[in-house]
């Protein structure tokens, strides 16, 4: 078992800081939403713990170990990145793809073994796409493309996910579908996972904690409802909501509004 | 198994080009000849021809036609970009400089019955490569981008000094050119000797980092959190091609567009996994160099054309038929 927590984390881009004192403890089954406006820096935060960017000043540790000791390859074997934005021009087959994601553990030259093709045909069954096995990368579509990483980060068998906005551009079902699904393997096989996500409602419905970044800062971490509050979500967004009850999950549902309707939410969620 | 047939292809050819030439050798002599019949019904100056001349060059011509090739997968890897060749951050200005400089000076060194013309290239596509990476990894990440521009630069700059040494010693200047142009026309087996171990040996550099390679195709950040560590990645990959570049520009002076375009046809043909591709490759880049070196050395029979011309004119037209065919329009 694993657990991921960052020290007083900082880091700034030439003389621009991003966010500061960022501190944060993970444990093993936990799943966590990082939230925020554009460039308040969670792709950013995200890249830190994934030791794409270096931190300018502050530690992560992954098991008590800081993660600079680490080697890339070692990094690997524990932490799976599903990235925005990818090069998809390469013509390789999903399969191929997703057998990458095995590459941390059988290493660069060794062929795979029936191991390795077992996990990997599980990752493509778990994504739904076995049947797409065989197609090139360029011939499907973006919400596929979403799932191949997704099975690329399952086949690396990592125990911390880190995933950048795993559901932009899937249409609704599938961001169920794959939230859902982070949300299971996250609790079954006592995973971290930390995904950054643009839909409040989804992430109070999916995540376990929220993290939400404003002016440079980790302004609140917690349960759903501790997080989601109308003044918290005024100073991260610099906008009215009124915070509603979900009717099936009875997790916080953030509902904006402005102007006079705005008040008039407000004031029938207040007497409710 | 395409893999095995282009392999098959390229031994017939191999084979079958020995017979071909000014002085024409019967296919039966030759094949008889090559299983060491005696009565092989062949002359002692045919079979010196064979020996001494065709052989060693055909030998030559699989070398560096497979070498660029495989260079030319290793480039295009690197850059992310399938219009880069193995010259693209310096190894051919490099080399030219090397060849300037030795027929400039006059030099008549010659190392284990190597020529100074096939050391000073080897030497110069090695340093000038070793310059750009240097610089190209000073910048502010080491990325492919400095790199890439950094060799376009240093690339000018060599160029125009050889355009100088060109230009102040212009009684040589046609010795150059005729170098520039690349021919396999000096073959022999001390040249044999030392691509058979260099080009291999850069080859198998490459090969073994085939599937980082696929990793790398996905972009830096993948690539990394699949565990590759770039910086190591980008070195070894620069070193293989980099080897291979030089042992062709050592061997037959610089013979463009086979690097350029055999990674290509092999990509259609093949798919872009590495592990294929790169043989593939090779495979494709000996056929064109062979079957264009076989074209140069009879159209104009007993004179010669240069290879470089005749790859170019022969590559061109089987490529565009390859990439205007619906079966393989869509691996690129």
């Amino acid at each position: 078992m694993t657990d991921l927590s960052t020290h007083q984390l900082h880091f700034s881009y030439a003389d621009r800081p991003v966010f500061e004192q960022v501190s944060m403890h993970l444990k093993p089954g936990e799943m966590l939403a990082l939230l925020g406006a554009n460039g308040a820096g969670k792709t950013t935060l995200l890249k830190t713990l994934a030791r794409q960017l270096k931190p300018t000043s502050g530690e992560i540790f992954l098991d008590a170990k800081p993660l600079t000791k680490l080697s890339r390859r070692g990094l690997a074997q524990q932490l799976a990145m599903m990235p925005q934005h990818e090069n998809r021009g390469a013509s390789l087959s999903v399969y191929d793809v997703v057998s990458l994601g095995r590459t941390p553990h059988c290493g660069w030259l060794m062929p795979l073994s029936n191991d390795d093709r077992s996990i990997i045909d599980q990752a493509l069954s778990s994504t739904g796409l076995t049947e797409l096995q065989n197609r090139s990368v360029h011939e499907i579509s973006g919400g596929e493309w979403r799932r191949m990483i997704l099975a690329r980060a399952l086949a690396q068998d990592a125990s911390v996910l880190l995933l950048d906005e795993p559901t932009s551009g899937l249409d609704l079902k599938y961001q169920h579908d794959c939230l859902e699904r982070v949300r299971n393997l996250t609790h079954d096989r006592k995973l971290i996972t930390v995904t950054t996500l643009h839909d409040l409602n989804q992430a109070a419905m999916f995540a376990d904690r929220l993290a939400l970044l404003a002016n440079r800062e980790l302004i609140a971490i917690g349960p759903p409802n501790q997080v989601l509050t109308a003044d918290l979500i005024r100073k991260a967004f610099s906008i009215e909501v009124a915070i509603m009850k979900h009717p099936m999950h009875g997790t916080p549902l953030v509902v904006p509004c402005s102007g006079a309707m705005g008040r008039a939410v407000k004031n029938q969620a207040r007497s409710t | 198994m395409i893999l095995l047939v282009a392999f098959g292809l390229l031994l017939a050819l191999a084979v079958s080009s020995l017979a071909v030439g000014a002085v024409p050798i019967p296919m039966a002599g030759v094949v008889d000849w090559m299983l060491n019949k005696e009565d092989s019904g062949l002359s002692v100056a045919q079979r010196t021809i064979l020996w001494d001349l065709r052989l060693p060059r055909i030998f030559i011509a699989c070398f560096v036609g497979g070498s660029l090739a495989a260079a030319g997968v290793g480039f295009q890897g690197l850059f992310r970009n399938v219009l880069a060749d193995p010259y693209v951050i310096g190894a051919s200005s490099g080399a030219a400089l090397g060849a300037t400089l030795v027929v400039v000076a006059g030099v008549k060194l010659s190392l284990g019955g190597l020529g100074a013309t096939v050391i000073g290239p080897m030497l110069g596509s090695i340093a000038v490569v070793l310059v750009v990476f240097v610089v190209g990894s000073l910048g502010r990440h080491g990325s492919a981008l400095t790199l890439l521009l950094a060799g376009i630069a240093i690339s000018s700059m060599t160029n125009a000094i050889v355009s100088l040494l060109m230009f102040l010693n212009d009684q040589k200047a046609i010795v150059i050119l005729s170098w520039l142009m690349g021919s396999l026309a000096g073959s022999d087996w001390s040249v044999v000797w030392v691509t058979s171990v260099a080009a291999p040996l850069g080859f198998i550099l490459l090969w073994g980092i085939a599937r980082q390679m696929d990793a790398f195709l996905l972009g830096d950040a993948a690539s990394q959190s699949l565990g590759l560590s770039l910086m190591q990645f980008r070195m070894l990959l620069i070193v293989g091609a980099s080897l291979l570049t030089a042992s062709a520009v050592g061997s037959a002076g610089i013979i463009g567009f086979v690097g350029l375009i055999s990674p290509q046809i092999a990509r259609l043909l093949i798919g872009a996994k590495h592990c294929w591709l790169i043989p593939m490759s090779s495979c494709v880049g000996a056929i064109i160099l062979i079957v264009g070196d076989a074209i140069a050395r009879t159209v104009v029979a007993p004179a010669e054309l240069p290879v470089g011309i005749v790859t170019a004119m022969l590559g061109c037209p089987f490529f565009l038929s390859l990439l205007l065919s619906s079966k393989t329009a869509g691996r690129m």
